[in-house]
């Protein structure tokens, strides 16, 4: 374990962004969001950004190739961005953790490249929690929130910032910082336990998935609530682009006028043109595709993927949604049944 | 109000006057109130809320409601009042099976405010007069309650209600010295490229989620043209940097004159892009070109931009002045 003086940070920062490319959670208008570092930048005060760490690996859009026409000759241009070395700094347990989920979506085959190379050129440098809000619940899918995992995890104990190498890519960070010195492991042992103590008192920390599984799927598929629960809901995408798991894209062309370029965008399960087909829209009204979104999370997800939830519990869809409709009524209404 | 609004909804149902009542239903928390119809008096009593939290416009769900047969009462605020008009107006809301409660407000709160303020994990948020008492997982705090206000009521144009079949409490005036326009006198006396930086450095924090659109009562076209494949402009995501920004310019034109200011566009944006300042600058426009006009402020007015007068400025000052500089 490693440590360095809380001042000393931008030191740190300076070190890292003269190897590679660093991104730090920083305010932009008003808006804590992941930045590339630049100079006297300061981290945040916000406790997590308002979008996901996932823009980093899975960007809202991006270019997958090209076309180029002239007269009847079409040629096809490599537009990939090559990508290369990075680092995220202050991801939070809860986004470390919607890595793992996104991986099993887009590292299994037919593996997604795209994504493949920004999460072999990415190295994650993780945050615990000190200070959770009251919309975080994490702990209900199991996760430390002061342990974060990643590459590298930090914690600040008093006026220092502790460092722990999790992986070689972490080693390999680590070792080349000559401003860090060596640290006792011991010195965290209160910082982390009064974290597990505030984690222990979320007021959502608990929540009870009993019976949202793949045994129960078409039962909660018919449930009436559904139609309750998405009364009100504006059909907007917010809460799927600001979650770090929602990994659902479009691919669409845009006419260059002299060829095409194919990218592809986040989509919405929300959005009235969502899997789209010749013969229509599969699910008519909006009480299908706010179904689709929960039982995916809930239900299909996890029955395909050995029981893990499509959920990390960051709570940005609580803080978001336009109605305050979220994944914690939805799970809490249907949970009733299901017991 | 909290108890009078209950009792109106109990009251509504149960004399027949409504079949359903459109109000703001309990979350986990105090703030996060969620849109809701309900239709027994156990429902009302156990998840009906009015509070500072209120927040949320429920006149466009009239224009679903309206069309399910039966009558649905609504509690709308009074800039409420003015997007219900402006609907009535376009023949977008069935007026018959519509029963209207007005509700007197006194501004509502920003849970981002009182979040921003200092307080993290809020717990509960009472309002004590002037003052709000806040209980967090670190422990309590208070704030004055004109600092957690929306910005929206921070500069309320008018706490009058403007339709109603009934209303609750004494509502208020139109206020003239609202300042709302102050902002938007601030971005005219910029140079282009101070605004055009202003905006797109805003705009560049656009995610396309269409929550806008989708809350903006002045948005109620069957299908929104940015979402309709065959119109050649529906993008989910921006293809490059302006992208973002012709959506809400876009939007910003075809709700010009109809928009009532009331703020939702705003209120819902997860990226906290000041939209509203785009339809102000729209509405101070109409107002210094055309004369003085407020959408929603009754159901027969002509619109200036439809409407067509010998006092009309000519096309000519619009293209110099664009409204006035400075």
């Amino acid at each position: 374990m490693k440590k360095i003086a809380c001042v000393r940070i931008s030191e740190l920062f300076g070190a890292i962004a003269g190897r590679e490319k660093l991104y730090i959670p920083a305010d932009f208008r008003g808006q804590a969001q992941f930045l590339p570092y630049q100079e006297s930048m300061e981290l945040t005060k916000s406790l997590n950004t308002a979008r996901s760490a996932k823009d980093l690996f899975f960007p809202q859009t991006e270019n997958l190739v090209g076309f180029q026409v002239k007269g009847k000759e079409i040629t096809v241009e490599e537009t990939r961005d090559p990508g290369e070395p990075f680092v995220i700094f202050g991801v939070r347990a809860c986004d470390a953790r919607s890595f793992e989920i996104l991986d099993r979506v887009f590292l299994a085959d037919p593996v997604d490249t795209f994504y493949q190379t920004r999460r072999e050129h990415g190295t994650v440098v993780t945050m615990s929690c000190s200070h959770p809000e009251e919309t975080c619940f994490c702990t209900a899918f199991g996760i430390d929130p002061s342990e974060p995992g990643g590459d590298v995890s930090c914690w600040i104990a008093g006026e220092e910032l502790y460092l722990n190498a999790n992986t070689e890519k972490g080693e390999a960070l680590l070792s080349g910082l000559d401003l860090l010195e060596d640290a006792d492991p011991a010195a965290l042992e209160h910082t982390k336990a009064a974290a597990k103590a505030i984690a222990d008192k979320l007021p959502l920390g608990k929540l009870d998935l009993t019976g949202f599984d793949g045994e129960h799927m078409l039962e909660l598929f018919n449930r009436p609530e559904w139609a309750k629960l998405s009364e009100s809901c504006l059909g907007c995408g917010t809460c799927t682009f600001v979650c770090p798991t929602c990994q659902c894209y479009d691919i669409k062309d845009f006419d260059t006028g002299h060829g095409v370029r194919r990218f592809r965008c986040w989509d919405s399960c929300m959005y009235s043109d969502f899997t789209q087909m010749s013969a229509g829209q599969p699910r008519v009204t909006q009480v299908e595709r706010f179904r689709q979104r929960f039982m995916h999370k809930l239900v299909y997800f996890p029955s395909n993927n050995e029981g893990i939830y499509g959920c990390v519990g960051c709570g940005r869809c609580l803080s978001r949604c336009p109605i305050s409709m979220n994944i914690v009524k939805v799970a809490k209404t249907l949970g009733e049944g299901t017991k | 109000m909290q108890e009078a609004v209950k009792q109106k909804a109990i009251e509504l149902l149960e004399s027949g006057k409504a079949d359903r009542v459109l109000g703001w239903k309990a979350g986990e928390f105090f703030y996060d109130l969620t849109p809701a119809v309900f239709t027994s008096k156990e429902e009302i009593e156990k998840d009906f809320v009015f509070s500072v939290f209120s927040g949320a416009n429920l006149s466009k769900y009239l224009i679903k409601e309206s069309r399910k047969g039966g009558k649905v009462a609504a509690f709308l605020k009074p800039c409420d009042t003015y997007s219900f008009n402006q609907l009535i107006k376009e023949h977008r809301i069935w007026k018959d099976n519509v029963y209207i409660v007005g509700v007197a407000c006194d501004g509502m709160c920003d849970i981002e405010k009182i979040r921003n303020a200092g307080n993290k994990g809020i717990l509960s948020v009472e309002r004590d007069g002037e003052t709000l008492k806040i209980d967090t997982l670190y422990g309590a705090s208070t704030m004055p309650r004109a600092e957690a206000l929306a910005e929206r009521c921070l500069c309320c144009k008018s706490r009058k209600l403007v339709a109603y079949d009934e209303k609750l409490g004494e509502d208020g005036e139109v206020n003239p010295d609202s300042g709302r326009f102050d902002k938007v006198a601030e971005l005219e006396a910029m140079t282009p490229d101070e605004r055009f930086e202003f905006w797109r450095g805003e705009l560049s924090k656009c995610i396309r989620c269409n929550a806008c659109r989708d809350v903006c009562p002045a948005c109620s076209c069957e299908k929104c043209v940015f979402d309709n494949p065959n119109s050649g402009v529906a993008q989910k995501a921006a293809v490059n940097s302006f992208e973002e920004n012709l959506y809400h310019i876009i939007r910003a034109f075809h709700v010009a004159g109809r928009c009532t200011d009331c703020g939702e566009c705003s209120r819902v944006c997860p990226q906290n892009i000041p939209l509203h300042l785009l339809n102000r600058k729209f509405i101070k426009d109409i107002n210094e070109l055309y004369g003085e006009y407020q959408s929603g402020a009754d159901t027969e007015t002509k619109p200036p931009l439809t409407n067509f007068t010998k006092e009309d400025c000519e096309p000519s000052i619009v293209h110099e002045r664009g409204g006035k500089q400075g």
